[in-house]
């Protein structure tokens, strides 16, 4: 833990704390290989569980019927995710998810690839730009 | 565009001119794009509208920094890339940094070199906040179209029809004459996705059975005595559009079999052809006829009113849409005194009584009429009673129902109104009202006084009176 608070940028430490060393479960929206950049559109999500000490345990990606950002918010709140990286999200749901206690790291640009290595190491931030980096 | 260099104009300007500082100034949003989508340049317009700064913009996949269901569902540069090379503009919307969902209309167009190569593409970002506000609110208050009115009625059918138009099923539009059908028609049509392409309109009552089926089917040429050359025919010009079959109810059975087929299978035989044409034709229909009992009396054919009828439109009369004659009234004027360039600003209070009191049987049509005459005849800023037609202004019988006689015996409003107009004389309205009963009561006085809500010796001494005793 105190590792963790090393590697990552003072702000966000809370996000991690919050986490804690349980299994987390974490939603990704997918275009293709890299993060959907619409919450709202997006017909394809990942959702990656990982362990305590933050490495990425299981995956299973996640058709939908129909893109829905309130079918998105639903799924969230069943399957019980901890975190929902994206990349545009109205207001309205992130303020949503907010309250519902999920983490929103939202604006994220990359590569599924990308995004997950900045997941396992804590560095993720809304707004990330990662492709070509 | 190579990492560190300043993009430049050459050969415009005496010196090379910096093209950053040129596309700023643009108040629209601008972006360049290479040809794998991603963003060269950026203008100030974009980054006010996108939230992202240029640096940040800069070599990322233009989907990712627009954020556009544009880009996501119907990315028109995938479409150029196969080889379209016109420029494409289409509307949806973009979610801003802050989070927030902006109309925009987006342009894209292909950049190519000299030698005709696409080197990049151009997009062009319009935020429509605004004229999507203003929509809505012209809307709200007037309609769809050209079409005016407040009423529930109106209101109801304003709300449906855009969702008709997107739909495409079959419409039948019924209505009493001037009711705004053929404007409802045409209204569904610009509204649909067929809108580019044409809107045909054909009267099924205006030409003869034989010139009907040439005219809706087509024929070939040698068919018949005189087709010295083939026709395509109405359907086949209408393809991939839509069909507007004006008093359907007119439409003589053997052409009804016809067009039953052709709602069937989409398939047009032109005359003289053994070979059927495949045509996409949305078919709106509409007419002032009740097609229910032409039904009933075997003039029209069942299976094409349940074809016709999968989106039925009742457009209400005139006289049941309440405030709506005041409205329209003001709508005319203004529209017609721009279009007239006559200074009258309004109509006098008894003008207005007198407009407001008549039925208008000829519904918003007449209406119109009436205001055009006016107009034409008024040399005053102001409408007074003697501008208007005189079979407005002059005294009419209006007899709604005869009192206390058979529930179904009714004279026709629009006879009365006709007789009235033709001639003012109660005398002659009396007569006629007695004739029109003692047909009803086939002859028989008593059923015919009762019919009329008088008493036997009333109907005797009154039949006397105008010599209808013999």
């Amino acid at each position: 833990m105190r590792e963790l608070t090393r590697r990552v940028p003072p702000r966000k430490v809370a996000q991690l704390i919050w986490l804690g060393n349980m299994a987390r479960k974490v939603l990704i929206t997918l275009y293709g290989n890299e993060v959907a950049p619409r919450f709202d559109l997006a017909t394809e999500v990942l959702i990656a569980t990982l362990g305590p000490d933050g490495r990425v345990e299981e995956e299973k990606t996640v058709v939908l019927p129909q893109a829905s950002a309130e079918n998105l918010c639903h799924m969230v709140l069943t399957e019980e995710i901890q975190a929902v990286i994206c990349g545009a999200i109205e207001e309205e749901y992130h303020q949503y998810l907010t309250w519902k206690r999920v983490n929103v790291f939202d604006s994220v640009m990359g590569s599924l690839e990308a995004v997950l290595e900045r997941l396992e190491e804590g560095t993720l931030r809304s707004g990330d730009i990662l492709f070509g980096k | 565009m190579k990492a560190g260099r300043v993009p430049r104009i050459k050969d415009l300007f005496e010196l090379p001119v910096a093209l950053s500082p040129l596309i700023d100034e643009v108040p629209l949003g601008v972006a360049v794009l290479n040809p794998k989508r991603e963003v060269l340049l950026f203008n100030r317009a974009l980054e006010a509208l996108t939230g992202f700064a240029r640096h940040e913009a800069r070599g990322i996949p233009c989907a990712h920094i627009l954020r556009s269901n544009i880009c996501i569902q119907q990315c028109p540069i995938a479409r150029l890339r196969n080889g379209l090379s016109d420029s494409v503009s289409l509307e949806g919307d973009i979610i801003n940094r802050d989070r927030r969902k902006i109309p925009v209309r987006v342009t894209f167009a292909p950049i190519v070199d000299l030698t005709g190569r696409t080197v990049g593409y151009l997009e062009a970002v319009e935020d429509i906040r605004g004229l999507r506000e203003m929509e809505g609110k012209i809307g709200k208050a007037y309609g769809f179209g050209q079409l005016v009115g407040r009423s529930p009625q109106m209101e109801r059918i304003f709300k449906i029809l855009p969702v008709i138009a997107q739909s495409d099923s079959s419409v039948l539009i019924t209505g009493e004459t001037g009711t705004g059908k053929d404007f409802i028609a045409e209204a569904i049509h610009q509204a649909s996705q067929r809108a580019k392409s044409p809107f045909v309109k054909v009267n099924c009552g205006a030409l003869p059975e034989t010139l009907l089926e040439s005219e809706l089917f087509g024929h070939q040429k040698g068919a018949f005595t005189g087709a010295v050359d083939s026709k395509p025919g109405r359907f086949r010009l209408a393809h991939n559009g839509t069909l507007y079959l004006t008093e359907i109810g007119d439409l003589p059975l053997s052409l009804q079999v016809k067009l039953l087929t052709f709602l069937d299978d989409k398939v047009v035989y032109p005359l003289g052809s053994t070979k059927g044409l495949h045509v996409n034709v949305r078919v709106i229909a509409a007419t002032h006829r009740d097609l229910e009992q032409m039904v009933r009396e075997g003039r029209f054919r069942e299976d094409l009113l349940f074809r016709l009828n999968v989106v039925r439109l009742h457009l209400p009369p005139l006289r049941d849409r309440g405030d709506d004659v005041r409205l329209l009234l003001e709508h005319f004027l203004n529209t017609l005194t721009s279009q007239f360039r006559k200074p009258v600003k309004g109509f006098s209070g008894k003008a207005l009584r007198i407009l407001l009191d008549y039925p208008f049987p000829g519904n918003v049509r007449e209406l119109r009429n009436v205001v055009e005459y006016a107009l034409n005849i008024c040399p005053e800023d102001q409408i007074h009673p003697r501008h208007l037609p005189a079979y407005l202004v002059e005294p009419r019988v209006d007899v709604q129902r005869l009192q206390g006689g058979d529930a179904a015996f009714e004279v026709p409003r629009r006879v009365q109104q006709q007789e009235a107009g033709k001639d003012l004389n109660w005398a002659a309205v009396e007569r006629k009202l007695i004739m029109d009963a003692l047909v009803k009561a086939r002859g028989r006085k008593s059923k015919a006084a009762d019919l009329l809500g008088w008493g036997r010796s009333t109907l005797w001494r009154k039949m006397k009176q105008y010599e209808m005793d013999s």
